[in-house]
């Protein structure tokens, strides 16, 4: 087991998980506690686009979702801002269109031979160190975020209307929150893939959200949670040879049901 | 223009839809006064509450807080909303939904001070609400809830404040808490503006009145407002309550 942290890609893909479960227990509580797991679902098919396009011109791909996942959450907090009831319709739309472009600028690509599993599904083990740079930018970016705009955030979050009337720009407020998450996905691709991202973001901050009071707690403790699912479901994924975001995605939702359970029967003493 | 009034509307007209939800609605509310507007479900209560917070687009008119236009005055006016608007399980304690009120005094750099810390406190012992102060805000009554929101207006420390329906749906010593909460804010010279529903108690509570329905249709003391015709004008068909209430 210690040979095991010899390896440079494994330290890459702990140093990735960390990474990661900060993007994730910080974006992540926000889906929650604003109910925008549809929207940040939508985001992050929308940016197969952006990864069909990239390869497409030849460049980077995280550039090419980046570039996709955040025009789609900035398009997304238009249209959701006034009317957030018939939104997931015009939100579904834009999901299977990214999808689409994605699927056709690859069959367009000549002779293209990426592992494309490894967008939608997550490759944790074969995390390159230009990724790593990425997305330390990327939580640098988060965290600056979240600590500049905490007060203002955790007030929208929870009352929008009220923090609009102490002088609050709630809507921009609102549209930061999704392009923070469109971030917050191109920092996940690797780790989970596309397709797994939304549980990542969920699973992890539901748990936390039941064992704390406050929206820094719930940060901190989603941080932890998504840290443990990831480095467990890493080792699993490097003994078993398993799909890195499909192994983690399963210790997490094991967990989860777990915690569900533990819940129900602590509650019901 | 006068600046002694604490709100002015002038021909105020907004509509979601075709229909104007409100039509030239144009009256004064002086500083200090307290308040009450009546009328029936759909009249268009909360629609002037947003108004005069500017949160809704105006068809045509003018709201002046203090004399300055509506738009030049966030964080003057304090509100508390109808109720249900927001997520029970959110994670936040009665502390900190309180605290909240003083985030517009906060820079981003700056901690809540030992001063915004006592303000809290106090706010919240007004509404007797302390001993619930580390609740999560989903586990308590919605009374106790009202009553939370109410001091995280108290907080902001306005000088007016708006408070949407605060007595719906509330026991009688959760509408007493709430009144005395209203009496200890006019005393502090803080002008109210209260949406209620209750006819039998509002001329009690208030001492002055709008009664609205789409268009302004009385504004005054009690006395004014509660006329018969206008009453069977405004609320069609439910007339014998009015006559037992117009008689005492
Ligand atoms: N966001 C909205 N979009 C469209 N129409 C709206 C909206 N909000 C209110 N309305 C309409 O405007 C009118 C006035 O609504 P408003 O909420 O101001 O009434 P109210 O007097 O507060 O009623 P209640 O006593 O039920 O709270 C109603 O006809 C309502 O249907
Ligand atoms: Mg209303």
């Amino acid at each position: 087991m210690m040979e095991l942290l010899s390896f440079g890609f494994m330290q890459n893909a702990i140093m990735a998980s960390i990474l990661a479960s900060v993007a994730c227990g910080i974006i992540g509580s926000l889906v929650v506690v604003n109910r925008i797991v549809f929207i940040s679902g939508g985001i992050a098919h929308t940016a197969y686009g952006g990864i069909g396009l990239a390869f497409f011109l030849g460049i980077s791909p995280l550039l090419g979702a980046g570039v996709f996942a955040v025009t789609a959450a900035v398009i997304m907090a238009l249209i959701t801002k006034d009317n957030k009831y018939r939104a997931d319709t015009v939100i579904g739309a834009m999901w299977a269109f990214g999808m689409a472009i994605g699927i056709i600028l690859l069959d367009l690509t000549p002779g293209y031979n990426v592992d494309l599993m490894s967008y939608l599904f997550g490759s944790i083990l074969a995390v390159p160190k230009s990724d790593l740079v990425y997305m330390f930018i990327l939580d640098g970016m988060i965290i600056a975020y979240i600590l500049t705009w905490y007060r203002q955030i955790h007030a929208v979050s929870f009352d929008s209307e009220f923090a609009s009337s102490m002088g609050v720009r709630s809507d921009l407020i609102y549209m930061s929150m999704l392009v923070m998450s469109a971030l917050a996905v191109v920092l996940l691709i690797r780790v989970v893939g596309l397709i797994l991202i939304i549980s990542m973001l969920t699973i992890p901050p539901y748990m936390a959200e039941r064992r704390s009071n406050s929206l820094k707690g719930m940060m901190i403790y989603a941080t932890l949670f998504s840290l443990v699912f990831s480095l467990v479901g890493l080792v699993m994924s490097y003994f078993f040879n398993l799909t890195s975001g499909a192994s983690i995605i399963f210790v997490s939702a094991i967990c989860f049901f777990l915690s569900l359970i533990y819940d129900r029967v602590r509650t019901s003493k | 223009m006068s600046t002694d009034y604490a709100i002015q509307v002038r021909n105020l007209t907004v509509s979601y839809g075709p229909k104007p939800a409100l039509l030239d609605v144009s009256f004064v509310i002086n500083t200090g006064e307290l308040v009450g507007i009546i009328g029936p479900n759909g009249a268009g209560k909360s629609t002037l509450m947003k108004a005069i917070l500017g949160f809704v687009k105006r068809d045509i008119g003018e709201v002046y807080i203090f004399g300055k236009p509506v738009e030049q005055t966030r964080g003057l006016v304090a509100y508390v909303p109808q109720r249900g608007t927001v997520d029970w399980d959110y994670p936040v304690t009665v502390h900190d939904v309180a605290m909240m009120g003083r985030y517009g005094h906060l820079k981003w750099w700056q901690n809540e001070s030992k001063e915004d810390h006592e303000i809290v406190d106090e706010c919240l012992k007004m509404v007797r609400m302390s001993e619930f102060r580390d609740r999560q805000i989903g586990q308590l009554s919605g009374g106790q809830q009202q009553r939370v929101f109410m001091a995280r207006a108290l907080a902001q420390g306005a000088k007016i404040l708006l408070l949407d329906e605060p007595f719906a749906g509330v026991d009688a010593a959760t509408e007493n808490a709430i009144l005395d909460v209203l009496t200890e804010a006019k005393k502090a010279g803080i002008t109210l503006v209260v949406v209620h529903h209750d006819l039998a108690t509002a001329s009690e509570y208030f001492e002055k009145l709008l009664l609205i329905k789409q268009r302004l249709y009385a504004a005054g003391p009690p006395s004014l407002v509660f006329r018969q015709e206008l009453l069977t004008e405004v609320y069609e068909g439910k007339l014998k309550v009015f006559t037992d209430l117009i008689k005492e």
